[in-house]
């Protein structure tokens, strides 16, 4: 795939986008949010289908558990709050009313992790992958950027049962190509290399692209994937590529607990143990600034994938 | 209310506190002072009050549908669901087994006809009963959702939530209840964590509230009935259902102590012989 900016947008926005595709497409797609419209971008949706649109307030257990109810005569609710209000606030609704009881409810989830920057750690989720993926049946994706969150939010309404789509607050670059087709559990390969493989996944994609490139200037051909469906994981693609390098890094904007990286280093252990470095946080919280100040401070930069290159490749 | 529909219901529900004391008695495990309270409720609730059909489908499309928020009472739920015709009696007997359909609290996990959300950690059934009456607005669908709640359970701060919505919104399609038998795990209500004044916190939330004895048939049913005549009015109905726990066992009755405690086997045939084998045992 040939990599080249196509303009700057919030991945909320394409969440917004796909939402409002779905009024028109699917009569049964409804949309909850707990006094976060125009944070979530659901304002579009809420003006052409008032109908289907329940503001709940600040109350997001009580959405979250009247969205599973909502499923009981066939409809297809999207909830809307930050990524933080989503997962940690509503755990034990998402688990019994939602993941256990099968009900096909869409929880997606803004501002989540550092980027959502100057309100500090009491809003920036960096566990919400580790818990949404223990839960039996939950599928968790986390798209890179406008494009790709736009053609994820219209997928996961074909898609029946519980889904947690994780994405962003910042204006980041546009780089999948609108038409790219997106497959929920299909990884998606950027690039071929045979040195390493990075797996990427949200906003930590682009900072691959940019670390591939430099990378390759000092002569180390890179494999990047992007991992946007983090359960279930595309095995297959994963053992492939490190059948080829030998090597990985693990991008994402989260915990090292719990993250993507630790899903892949579960795989890779039981099937192909490989050096893997991981680029996360490692076990902070987080704190107010500019969200590429934060990125660079907790070590989410291009730079820190290049180093994390650097030492995987030592230990090959 | 006719008196024959009376003495029928009340035969039924003789087999239903028959079914509970032995489901809870053979696994040496369960709920029987709230099941043997709510046995009226949903006698009635089952045996005439909805329109249901037990050729279960989970969107209930043009149906009544009931949601059980307090789950820990399931020995009334599965005993009244297999005598109305969801599931076989027989499989009573596998209540909280391993295998079994019928877990300890409901679950649609398993697929047993006549569940459709899971509950036992409280507080959630009324959200999701409100979100099941949006669905039937959505669907121009008529019917009406009906949801069961325990005194205790509205120490959980969802419920005032979920309150403080469907108030707002006019979900005028629900008829909730709650079963108040004052007592809880640790003691009674009053002095766990006091509800206050119970009629005045749901009216001044908006809701039309009524109340009855819960252990009355007459009652329960006329009340149940008129509460349907209040639906599509705007407003969210409340029936605070005065009940006694343990009621129709003499010796469960005036305590808390046997909200999850089962009876060995002389106590079983103690209760049994208070309670008349009308439709059979399973």
């Amino acid at each position: 795939m040939k990599i080249e900016i196509l303009g700057n947008s919030d991945t909320r926005s394409g969440f917004g986008a796909g939402l409002s595709q779905l009024g028109e497409t699917h009569k049964n797609v409804v949309a909850l949010c707990a006094d976060l419209t125009g944070s979530l971008k659901m304002n579009d949706f809420q003006n052409k289908y008032p109908e289907r649109f329940f503001q709940a307030g600040i109350a997001e257990a009580n959405m979250i558990s009247m969205a599973a109810g909502m499923t009981i005569g066939g409809k297809i609710p999207f909830t809307g709050t930050f990524a933080n209000f989503s997962t940690s606030r509503v755990y034990d609704q998402v688990r019994q009313s939602i993941a256990y009881s099968g009900k096909n409810v869409k929880l997606c989830a803004s501002h989540a992790g550092l980027t959502l920057g100057e309100d500090g750690a009491t809003h920036q989720v960096l566990e919400d992958i580790g818990m949404m993926k223990m839960l039996p049946g939950m599928t968790v994706i986390n798209p890179c950027d406008y494009n790709q969150t736009k053609a994820a939010t219209i997928a996961i309404a074909d898609h029946f049962g519980p889904v947690y789509l994780r994405f962003g607050r910042p204006k980041v670059p546009i780089f999948i190509p609108e038409n790219t087709p997106f497959e929920i559990g299909k990884a998606l390969m950027l690039k071929e290399g045979t040195d390493v493989s990075i797996f990427a996944t949200g906003h930590l994609v682009w900072e691959a692209v940019e670390a591939a490139k430099t990378l390759a200037e000092e002569g180390i051909s890179v494999e990047l994937i992007n991992i946007h469906t983090i359960k279930p994981l595309d095995n297959e693609s994963i053992l492939s590529s490190v059948t080829k390098t030998k090597c990985v890094v693990t991008a994402e904007e989260h915990q090292i607990a719990g993250g993507m990286g630790e899903s892949i280093a579960q795989l890779l252990a039981k099937n192909n143990p490989t050096p893997i470095e991981f680029v996360a946080v490692d076990d902070k919280f987080g704190e107010s600034g500019k969200p590429a100040d934060l990125m660079k401070k907790y070590g989410l930069h291009s730079s820190d994938i290049i180093k994390a290159t650097h030492r995987v490749l030592k230990r090959k | 209310m006719e008196k024959d529909k009376i003495k029928e219901l009340n035969s039924f529900a003789s087999q239903v506190r028959r079914d509970i004391v032995r489901m809870v008695h053979a696994q040496n495990s369960g709920h029987p002072g709230g099941s043997l309270g709510c046995v009226e409720f949903f006698t009635s609730l089952y045996q005439g009050i909805m329109n249901h059909n037990s050729n279960f489908n989970m969107d209930g499309i043009n149906e009544d549908l009931f949601f059980l928020s307090n789950g820990h009472i399931s020995p009334v739920f599965y005993s009244v669901l297999a005598r109305s015709g969801y599931f076989p009696i027989r499989e009573l007997s596998s209540f909280r087994m391993i295998d079994s359909r019928l877990q300890g609290h409901p679950t649609t996990h398993e697929g047993l006809p006549g569940v459709r959300i899971a509950s036992g950690s409280l507080g959630q059934g009324l959200s999701v009963a409100i979100g099941a009456a949006l669905s039937k607005k959505m669907n121009n669908d008529k019917s009406i959702i009906y949801s069961l709640h325990g005194d205790g359970e509205l120490q959980e701060g969802q419920i005032w939530e979920a309150a403080m919505y469907a108030a707002a919104n006019n979900v005028d399609n629900l008829i909730s209840t709650i079963d108040y038998n004052g007592r809880q795990i640790d003691g009674d209500v009053d002095d766990v964590l006091s509800l206050g004044d119970l009629n005045a916190k749901w009216e001044a939330f908006g809701w039309d509230v009524m109340s009855c004895n819960g252990n009355s048939i007459n009652e329960i049913y006329t009340t149940l009935e008129n509460a349907k005549l209040k639906t599509n009015n705007g407003k969210p109905i409340m029936i605070i259902m005065s009940t006694e726990m343990g009621y129709g066992v003499d010796y469960m009755m005036g305590s808390h102590k046997w909200h999850g405690v089962a009876p060995n086997d002389e106590q079983l045939q103690i209760a049994l012989n208070q309670l008349e084998e009308t439709l059979g045992d399973y």
